[in-house]
């Protein structure tokens, strides 16, 4: 049997720290093609939700100038976002659950690497969602009118939103006890968008739902995409949407890193 | 020389529950000790603080010349952990969980997928390399878990029960890998509830119960704390039975017992008095045997209660 040493742990702590979350990322990736729930909710409940929408619901729905399908394609992606996030605090509170967090923490393993590799594997399952969703709206008539600029700065503004409620999942993962209690637990996040301008115009809503509805944040993430896809204008949408989100990253990625840092040593 | 563990009045507390009272240990160099007692002794929550998962309330602890708190980084540098819950990725493979642990410690890429290959031949796993762990019977994850923690041939090595769960084939396999390690100058640090493990492979054995160590010792010293040896002797017939109790002056054997008389020795020469005496009287044993106390006996007289895992 060999003997083998590690390179002694000097070099800048960025390297390092860099290699683990490569290394942790990697195996959170090849989770996803490994774990049924989670393929199930990057591509089939968004999917259904979508022909839902648009065969059964939609010819009840009057969105004024624009097709139903034009309308909603935007908000079934912020929902389709959200079902991945369940997805996520299901991973991160299991990981905490059996073991293999007290493991990487007995090595020379930094803890923030951990939640990284989660949370860049969440990004990559978003962004092959959201392609997917497209595809799909295009099969059932959605034709957008956005230029180049515009489908880069909706696909941004998704971006950022799918960052933050990753970031959202990963704390309701890790202060979830159990795998069932984090599923729960991220079922609000789940049903926000439904309360909000996602699917349905919110001028046929009771007056204090309306003023939720207009003005929570998803909504807006919805209705800027929604303008940036069809041309219209986007107002103050998109500028709303960036504040919320970045803001709410700002606050809940170190909120994340305590939280963990704390369970785990637990 | 520094010894590879030291560990002096150590103590934790969960909430009003002081879980462990001041516990003192070192282990040599290259040695193995191992922490025997029941469930609930303590066992795990030493090794936890030692591999620096858990702080300490107070006392001090240093691992392989670090101190388990102030450098922390530096221990994890130096150990391996196996702990009591299987830490291994089910959705990997085998061989997939060792070449991400081999990263994770900081081998190259090359290094650490001919470091995962070398580990899977020698812990039996090759047929299963590229299998997810999701497949593995429980001694195979065990097996794994074991192979994770020498991923980088760390000079000390933490092994919270190691073989619960394992049959027998499997144990032996544990136990061999274990003396291997030992004779390549690695330090490991044992719990068990099993006395036979303990008897297997320590040198050294310290008895936890109640967050105390309550014996420490070589396996043997402990057994000669205990009692005294004794000769076992068995006959063909109940008559043979009671004659030779009669001139041993053993207690009356039970009628229908086992054909069978247990008597203490101190000196080897008392065994030679019996059988002597035997002789004279014209009275044959079947079989005998000289039998130390075992490590049950042991465990029996000083927590006061049988062992937790006797199998
Ligand atoms: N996180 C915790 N919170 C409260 N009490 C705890 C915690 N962890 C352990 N204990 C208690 O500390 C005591 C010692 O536990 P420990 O796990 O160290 O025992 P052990 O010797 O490893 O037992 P076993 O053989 O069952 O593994 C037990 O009474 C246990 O209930
Ligand atoms: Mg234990």
């Amino acid at each position: 049997m060999t003997t083998v040493t590690p390179p002694a742990p000097a070099g800048p702590s960025a390297y390092w720290a860099l290699n683990d979350s490569r290394a942790l990322i990697g195996r959170c990736l090849r989770h996803i093609a490994r774990s049924p729930e989670q393929l199930m909710l990057m591509f089939f409940l968004p999917i259904m939700l979508l022909l839902m929408f648009r065969y059964l619901f939609g010819g009840a729905i009057s969105t004024g100038g624009v097709s139903y399908v034009n309308y909603v394609l935007a908000g079934i992606i912020t929902v389709a976002v959200t079902f991945n996030a369940t997805a996520t605090s299901v991973a991160v509170c299991s990981d905490l659950q059996e073991g293999i967090v007290e493991r990487f923490r007995s090595m020379p393993v930094r803890g923030s690497a951990v939640l990284v590799g989660h949370v860049v594997a969440a990004l990559v399952r978003h962004v092959i969602s959201i392609a997917v969703m497209i595809g799909v709206g295009f099969l059932v008539g959605f034709r957008p009118q956005a230029g180049f600029g515009q489908w880069c700065a909706a696909l941004g503004l998704l971006l950022l939103f799918a960052t933050a409620v990753s970031w959202i999942a990963a704390v309701l993962g890790i202060v979830a006890k159990t795998v069932e209690g984090a599923s729960g637990l991220s079922m609000p996040l789940v049903f926000i968008p439904y309360v909000g301008s996602a699917l349905v115009p919110p001028s046929t809503m009771p007056d204090g739902l309306r003023a939720f509805a207009e003005n929570q944040p998803v909504s807006h993430v919805a209705d800027a995409v929604r303008a940036l896809f069809t041309g219209a204008p986007v107002g103050d949408a998109a500028w709303l949407a960036v504040v919320w989100w970045a803001g709410i990253i700002v606050v809940v990625v170190p909120l994340a890193g305590r939280l963990f840092r704390r369970r785990a040593a637990g | 020389m520094e010894q590879a563990i030291e560990v002096r009045g150590l103590r934790k507390s969960y909430g009003d529950i002081e879980v462990l009272k001041g516990i003192d240990l070192s282990v040599e160099r290259g040695s193995l000790l191992a922490l025997l007692g029941p469930n609930g002794a303590g066992k795990t929550t030493t090794v936890r603080i030692l591999s620096t998962l858990l702080e300490p309330d107070g006392g001090v602890a240093r691992v392989n010349g670090h101190d388990v708190v102030a450098q922390a980084a530096a221990v994890r540098g130096s150990i391996g952990l196996t702990g009591q819950q299987t830490a291994v990725d089910e959705l990997l493979t085998g061989y997939e969980n060792l070449v991400l642990m081999g990263r994770l410690f900081r081998l190259r890429t090359g290094a650490a997928r001919r470091r995962a290959r070398e580990l899977l031949a020698r812990f039996d796993l090759e047929d299963a390399a590229d299998r997810l762990v999701r497949t593995y019977s429980g001694g195979m994850r065990r097996r794994l878990d074991l192979a994770i923690s020498l991923v980088t041939s760390p000079p000390v090595l933490f092994l919270d029960e190691p073989t619960t769960g394992l049959d027998p084939r499997s144990r032996g396999g544990v136990w061999e890998t274990v003396r291997d390690l030992l004779a390549s100058g690695v330090t490991v640090l044992l719990t068990t509830q099993y006395l036979e493990e303990a008897d297997q492979l320590a040198g050294h054995v310290a008895v936890v119960d109640g967050g105390r160590i309550v014996a420490e010792g070589s396996p043997s010293e402990l057994k000669r704390h205990v009692g005294a040896e004794r000769l076992e002797l068995t006959f063909a017939d109940e008559r043979a039975l009671a004659a030779a109790s009669r001139v041993l002056a053993a207690e009356e054997p039970r009628a229908g017992g086992p054909l069978a008389l247990s008597l203490p020795v101190e000196h080897a020469k008392d065994v030679k008095r019996m059988l002597d005496q035997l002789a004279e009287s014209g009275v044959e044993p079947d079989r005998l045997f000289v039998a130390e106390p075992t490590l049950d006996d042991v465990f029996l007289t000083l927590t006061g209660q049988p062992t937790g895992g006797t199998r």
